[in-house]
């Protein structure tokens, strides 16, 4: 098999728009609605999820054949706390500023429905390739939608983009509000909503 | 003959042959999609493995965080002791991300970490750094070690007061420096651990936090040497019996904990600002 097989490259691809874990398989939306109040957290999250579920695929599928299946779920929750607790352990020691301002987030990352959900339907029967491929498909797929959502909320909410003002002083002169509403969780559930209507309006097959 | 088994993972039928079969008989998928079924000599479904495989994994998982925590500790009590002086920096007005050696610049600028009691004695002129304010919090006023920072600030004495409360959705704290005189603000720190983005957290933004260090404005503690604290008001809103800051509108819950840990915190060093040097 060569090293992205059509079956690898379908492994990357298909999360990352048709198949993305968000909009078509409603996985991770929690986190979704709570990290994309701003541009900054949602792309750290984003990277910090892709990172770790694509590692955690790797570590499953390589014990797969060997995990009790009774208790593999408990077995894939602890490799997934492990890590996660290792990154943020890792953030502490080398990134300081970067941990203070993910706070609770990283530890939010062992509850995202994407990780169980990726290591119970691909890597407990798939290679350790393909299950990273998956994994990092997966994470991008994410990430995109959490950028989309934060890029939105920011903008309306803010009018501001990864922190630097973006709509000029003289608009809000003019008598423009930034509107608090796209602040709050139901407005992202709101624009998640409306991009699985896109998604599903371009492609009537879904 | 030992015949390989080979399971469809299309529709998880399974074949018996020394290979795959082209395509399966039940799903039409091809040969690539069979993957062969391994006998092995273990049993992963018995108890005893089971048991075993947990024990084995808790183990391992146990010995790499331990080992990862104790490799890293060190290096993570610096970082926190250095974020400390940094927010005890931020709060006297100097900005931190110009400052090449935060740690230099600390030990510049604060002359004395002193521990104080409630009637505004200093009870040790050293080791105020080493103060936990939440756990001092939880004594009774009494017995609560008070740490206060005195520093110079371009040849002016300037006290720097560590405040701890809470906001929405967990604690927020703060440092916030006084001239000399004990009651005029000369700059505030605020930080929080989850209040919301956007709304609660806007409290760590210079927008919040000038309003404290005002120059036009200038901001008092207290009145007529009685200590009042600083009111955060709702926008729009005065306050006549102090001085007041505009709350965060939409973050309503949170501007109420900064009011409160305002009080509160500097509350317990009235007796310290009544008297005199």
């Amino acid at each position: 098999m060569g090293l992205l097989s059509k079956k690898s490259k379908e492994a990357f691809i298909t999360p990352i728009w048709g198949n993305n874990p968000v909009t078509m398989q409603i996985l991770g939306i929690c986190s979704s609605l709570a990290v994309t109040a701003k541009l900054e957290p949602a792309l750290v999250m984003g990277i910090s999820v892709t990172i770790i579920v694509a590692l955690s695929n790797v570590v499953i599928s390589l014990l797969r054949n060997t995990i009790p299946s009774r208790i593999r779920i408990i077995v894939q929750l602890v490799v997934v706390a492990a890590l996660v607790t290792i990154v943020s352990q890792i953030l502490k020691a080398f990134a300081y500023d970067v941990s203070v301002q993910l706070s609770v987030y990283v530890g939010l990352i062992i509850t995202n429905c994407i990780l169980m959900g990726r290591l119970e339907a691909f890597a407990m029967g798939n290679g350790p390739w393909d299950s990273l491929l998956d994994g990092l498909g997966n994470g991008f797929g994410y990430a995109i939608i959490l950028v989309i959502v934060a890029f939105i909320r920011e903008l309306l909410g803010s009018g501001a983009l990864l922190g630097f003002q973006i709509i000029p002083q003289c608009v809000y002169d003019a008598g423009y509000l930034n509107c608090g509403l796209m602040l709050m969780p139901p407005m992202a559930l709101i624009i998640i909503g409306c991009i699985i209507w896109f998604q599903r309006a371009k492609n009537p097959e879904l | 003959m030992a015949t390989k088994e080979f399971k469809c993972k299309v529709c998880g039928y399974v074949h018996k042959g020394d290979k795959a079969p082209d395509n399966c008989p039940v799903c039409q998928a091809p040969a690539s999609e069979f993957e062969e079924i391994k006998k092995k000599g273990l049993d992963t479904n018995s108890n005893v493995y089971t048991i075993i495989y947990a024990s084995i994994v808790v183990v391992v998982v146990a010995f790499l965080l331990a080992f990862v925590s104790g490799a890293l500790k060190a290096k993570q009590d610096e970082n926190v002791i250095l974020d400390k002086k940094k927010q005890i920096l931020s709060s006297l007005n100097i900005n931190i991300k110009e400052c090449a050696d935060p740690a230099a610049k600390y030990a510049e600028c604060v002359k004395g970490e002193w521990i104080l009691n409630s009637n505004g004695d200093v009870v040790d002129s050293i080791g105020g750094f080493d103060i936990n304010v939440s756990e001092e919090n939880t004594k009774p006023l009494e017995e609560r070690k008070l740490p206060v920072y005195v520093c110079e600030i371009d040849g002016a004495k300037k006290y720097v007061f560590p405040m701890r409360g809470a906001g929405l959705w967990g604690p927020i704290w703060g440092y916030i420096s006084l001239d000399a005189d004990k009651s005029t603000v000369f700059g505030v720190y605020f930080s929080h651990e989850s209040e919301t983005p956007g709304l609660g957290a806007e409290i760590t933004q210079p927008k919040f936090q000038n309003q404290f260090r005002d120059p036009e404005n200038p901001k008092h503690i207290s009145r007529d040497g009685k200590f009042t604290s600083i009111a955060v008001v709702k926008p729009g809103n005065t306050c006549e019996d102090a001085d007041y800051v505009n709350g965060i509108s939409g973050g309503t819950m949170t501007s109420t904990g900064v009011n409160i840990m305002l009080k509160e915190g500097l509350g317990q060093y009235e007796q310290f600002f009544n008297k005199e040097d």
